[in-house]
């Protein structure tokens, strides 16, 4: 299903941007997801308020915005947390605005969190086990016989989750749980932890937040790596320097709506972004 | 019929009141408090000790007396509600749900045994008995006590929704309530007026036990236990955190319960409104008067 | 470069999107034999029921046994529990009704004139339609009403019992056969290389035994599988959970409708071993006792609920001095426990420290290797972006 075929319920200004965006690339390609006026209201405020934009697979997207810009609130709307006041989220052609959360992980679209939020009961190899819990089959009786379905399974498990650990650039002992970890690691392990779901596309929410110079170096590589296994990131960020960097395209929210999308470059010179950013040095030093 | 909804109205009251203490702590730090109901107990106890223990105005049983030991025992009662809430609830704010769900469920129990190891495990016959002459309302009997006790509920009630609406206290309550964060930045002492909720609250269920062991005649240790549970469900039918739901709710179960026994027979009492409890949780869980929340999924 | 990605395909009992990347890193050989933790736990375990098996051969007395057989029963409730509550984090505190479901149900079928074995698939039917009918509804409830909604469901299911003909009313049903065979009852008494067992009350203890054990092997192992790393997820954080691809309401349905089971297998084995039961057996005091067992034990831990059964099962034999201190002792005890030890006496994360210095050569740590207290998943419903 086309972008075009959404445009009948799109504000006019709106299709011109995504119209703008496709023409650009050239080719008629697909989203993968497409957010079309989204509206979130909490009693008298309004978080999101008719943000539109597309992301299409396998490339790197950057959100940014000052804060209070709505960034988290649309997040959370597109992976099913919040239920939006009107508009509509379609990932991969389907329609996920009334979906639980699991289902739209189920779908391939994956995300982590603002405050890494890891099970820190658990060690940092259950920690990724989770997240294959849609895509293992094993039933209580296996579990608790302990057949050779089980056995199976299990060890695969661990084998992927190690995998996805050393993909990550984990290097620390896999049985600590994950409470004992240093933050940037915490942040590692999210990220494999979010991969292990096997996702077409990966919602990074400020993923750079708290890390050193050279962990957001390896930040770097890493999307880089995820992108070239073909699942898209789409990242928001204040770290103007790494957004800069890494991005193919930046959308710029404000007040709850995009502002601009385009090339790093275009965004950096768009005067409404410019003001949106006067006088706000949000952004370290990369 | 109008008997059924004058005895649905007069215990109606009882809940209420209990109902006011679990919703106003509920609205300012989102706990059920699990032992609040044992606080009305500890009152009914309280005022037993002081009808029992103290001589001259008090042995006259009269309204003086009654009121008199009331205000005690309310005050004994909200000073209980205080120190149960800096001792075993303050420490675990930050703690996950569960950890202070259970704390809250060891407080009642050492309120209830607590009680029982002094007051020995069978029920006590209240020294002040409520007499009174019987009036007939439109053909429903209605005796005195019964009216005085509503009154007191009603003026408890009135002097509350004053205190929450006008008063500084309650603007507090009202802010921490909506957002903690933001009445902390404008200067709230959150801690003062989390521990004024909890006297305040534990006070009405402690003034609740006075007038039920005077009402019915006899105390025990486990009173609190089916009182705190109907008291939640009444904050829930009237909509949890808010205080006239709270009124409402607790009058609107003492008439379902007045008007299910009357059909079911009253050994369904409790079964029944325990029924309303889980019928409103899965159809309406904000309640009659309840705010919408935002839609988590 | 930037393509689709390609379609899911099944390997070895997982489907798979993309390959995942093979490990690269050389990890430590693992521990062997003995030193293996969880080996090393099973050995314990293992050793611990022989000797109790023993138990009777040592001291035949009939009211040790019984004693014993009460704690058996009481360890495959606290094991039905340390699902709802120890690995899902589901605060049940009507958790007894099932028990008197199971109960019940087979109470009142046995003296129908059905053997007793044969109640089983009835009485689990009955708790999973139980547990469904009360969990349903209720799971999709914040953690504060779970707790007084399983909490009036316990009552409702008491005072029912106590007011329906069916199940005798407030006294109860009485009665109830013991297991038998194709003629052969327990109570016949057994004999086996000469020695006569007599039988209701040593072969009952055998039985018991048989379910306790099965109770903590089952339990122990679906904490270690796929729905029990969900369960200990959701108890951690129920949203993150969910957004690693766990229907949050289905995997508690299950925690609720599996501890349901087991809740119910221990009744079935209750009913038979006191020959009679009433509604007073299932007050909600002893569901409260049973979350004490749990919770001082170590939520979530095998060792430390069997313990806390043990604890709280014996005690009321062991301190009959203190009787009427017990409660309030235990109110104390759970209250200190959360602000003090919220783990519990052996915490779920806990590995015995000379078994983790065996297992990776490092020095070891003091006493126990677990952490500080949790202090995420605090309540975020109202929390705005």
């Amino acid at each position: 299903m086309s972008a075009e075929g959404q445009e009948s319920s799109v504000a006019a200004v709106d299709a011109a941007t995504t119209a703008d965006v496709d023409r650009a690339r050239g080719d008629g390609r697909t989203a993968l997801l497409s957010v079309r006026d989204l509206r979130l209201r909490f009693g008298g405020v309004k978080a999101v308020d008719g943000l539109t934009f597309d992301a299409y697979p396998g490339e790197i997207i950057s959100v940014i915005g000052p804060n209070g810009a709505g960034k988290t609130s649309a997040f959370n709307c597109i992976t099913g947390f919040y239920r939006p006041t009107s508009g509509d989220i379609l990932f991969d052609g389907e329609s996920i605005i009334r979906k639980l959360p699991s289902s739209i992980v189920k779908l391939g679209l994956g995300r982590t969190f603002q405050n890494v939020r890891m099970f820190r009961e658990m060690t940092v190899v259950d920690n990724v086990k989770t997240a294959m819990h849609a895509r293992i089959s094993q039933n209580v009786f296996d579990a608790i016989l302990h057949t050779p379905r089980y056995r199976r399974v299990e060890r695969q498990c661990v084998e992927d989750a190690r995998g996805w650990l050393d993909f990550v650039g984990y290097s620390l002992d896999e049985d600590l749980l994950a409470s004992q970890l240093p933050y940037g690691e915490q942040r590692r392990v999210e990220i494999a932890r979010a991969l292990a779901s096997q996702p077409k596309m990966l919602l990074l929410d400020e993923p750079a937040a708290g890390l050193n110079h050279s962990e957001k170096q390896d930040l770097i590589a890493l999307i880089r790596r995820i992108r070239d296994l073909g699942i898209g990131v789409v990242l928001i960020e204040h770290d103007m320097g790494l957004v800069m960097n890494i991005s193919e395209r930046v959308i710029v929210l404000n007040f709850g709506r995009e502002i601009a999308d385009g090339t790093p470059d275009e965004v950096r010179r768009n005067p409404q972004v410019i003001e949106a950013y006067l006088g706000a040095d949000e952004g370290e030093e990369s | 019929m109008l008997q059924l909804v004058v005895d649905g109205l007069f215990v109606g009251s009882f809940y209420a009141l209990v109902a006011l203490g679990y919703s106003m702590v509920y609205g300012i730090i989102k706990l059920l408090n699990f032992a609040h109901g044992d606080v009305y107990m500890v009152g009914a106890f309280a005022g037993f000790l002081l009808f029992s223990t103290v001589t001259g105005l008090v042995a006259s049983g009269g309204l003086m007396s009654l009121l008199l030991v009331l205000l005690v025992a309310m005050i004994l009662t909200g000073l209980l509600g205080v120190f149960v809430e800096r001792v075993a609830y303050r420490p675990l704010r930050g703690s996950p749900r569960l950890a202070v769900l259970i704390t809250a469920v060891g407080v009642s129990f050492i309120l209830e045994y607590g009680v029982r190891q002094i007051m020995g495990p069978n029920p006590r016959v209240y020294p002040v008995r409520l007499t009174g002459e019987t009036f007939n309302l439109l053909g429903a009997r209605i005796t005195l006590p019964q009216l005085i006790l509503f009154a007191v509920a009603g003026l408890l009630m009135v002097a509350l929704n004053f205190l929450v609406m006008r008063s500084r206290d309650g603007r507090a309550m009202r802010a921490i309530a909506l957002d903690p964060q933001a009445a902390k930045l404008m200067g709230v002492n959150v801690d003062r007026v989390i521990s004024r909720t909890f006297f305040i609250g534990s006070a009405l269920a402690g003034a609740a036990g006075v007038m039920a062991g005077a009402y019915y005649g006899t105390v025990d240790f486990l009173m609190g236990f089916v009182i705190g549970l109907k008291a939640f469900t009444a904050a829930v039918i009237g909509g949890i955190g808010n205080l006239y739901g709270a009124m409402l709710g607790g009058i609107l179960l003492g008439l379902l319960e007045s008007f299910g026994t009357a059909f079911l027979g009253g050994e369904w009492r409790d079964v029944f409104s325990f029924a309303c409890l889980i019928l409103f949780l899965s159809l309406r869980p904000t309640g009659i008067l309840g705010a919408r929340v935002v839609e988590r999924m | 470069m930037t393509t689709r990605a390609p379609e899911t395909r099944s390997v070895r009992g997982l489907t798979y999107r993309i390959e995942p990347p093979a490990p690269t890193r050389v990890r430590p050989a693992p521990a062997r034999g003995l030193r293996e933790p969880r080996r090393f736990m099973s050995l314990v375990g293992g050793l611990l029921l022989l000797l109790a098996l023993a138990l009777p051969f040592i001291n035949a007395s009939p009211y040790i046994i019984s004693i014993g057989t009460s704690a058996f029963i009481y360890i495959m409730l606290a094991m039905g529990l340390n699902i709802v509550v120890g690995y899902a984090g589901l605060l049940d505190l009507g958790y007894y009704a099932f028990f008197a479901v199971g109960a019940y149900t087979s109470g009142v079928l046995a003296t129908n004139d059905m053997p007793l074995v044969f109640t089983i698939p009835f009485v689990i039917v009955a708790c999973i339609g139980a547990g469904l009918i009360i969990g349903g509804p209720t799971l999709r409830l914040r953690s504060d009403y779970l707790a007084i909604v399983t909490l009036g469901f316990g009552e409702i299911i008491r005072l029912t019992a106590n007011n329906l003909e069916l199940t005798g009313g407030p006294s109860g049903i009485s009665g109830i056969p013991t297991f038998a065979f194709f003629g052969w009852s327990f109570r016949d008494g057994l004999d086996l290389f000469g020695i006569h067992f007599n039988g209701k009350i040593l072969l009952y203890y055998t039985a018991v035994l048989a379910g306790g054990a099965f109770a903590v092997l089952a339990v122990s192992r679906l904490g270690r599988g796929r729905l029990g790393r969900a369960w200990r997820a959701i108890k951690d954080d129920e949203d993150a959970a969910e957004a690693m691809g766990i229907n949050t309401y289905l995997a508690k349905l299950a925690a609720y409708v599996m501890g349901a089971i087991f809740g119910g297998l221990a009744g079935i084995l209750m009913a038979a071993h006191q020959t009679a039961i009433s509604p007073t057996s299932f007050v909600f005091l002893n569901s409260a006792l049973l979350l004490m067992a749990v919770v001082l034990g170590g939520m979530g831990s095998t060792p430390g609920v069997i313990i806390g059964a043990l604890v709280i099962s014996l005690a009321p034999e062991l301190l009959r001095d203190f009787s009427s201190w017990r409660y309030l002792i235990f109110g104390v005890l759970l209250v200190l426990m959360m602000l003090f030890r919220p783990q519990g006496l052996w915490p779920s994360t806990a590995v015995l420290p000379f078994l983790r210095f065996r297992a990776r050569g490092r020095s070891p740590r003091e006493g126990f290797t677990d952490h500080g207290e949790p202090s995420e998943n605090v309540d975020r419903s109202e929390e705005l972006a």
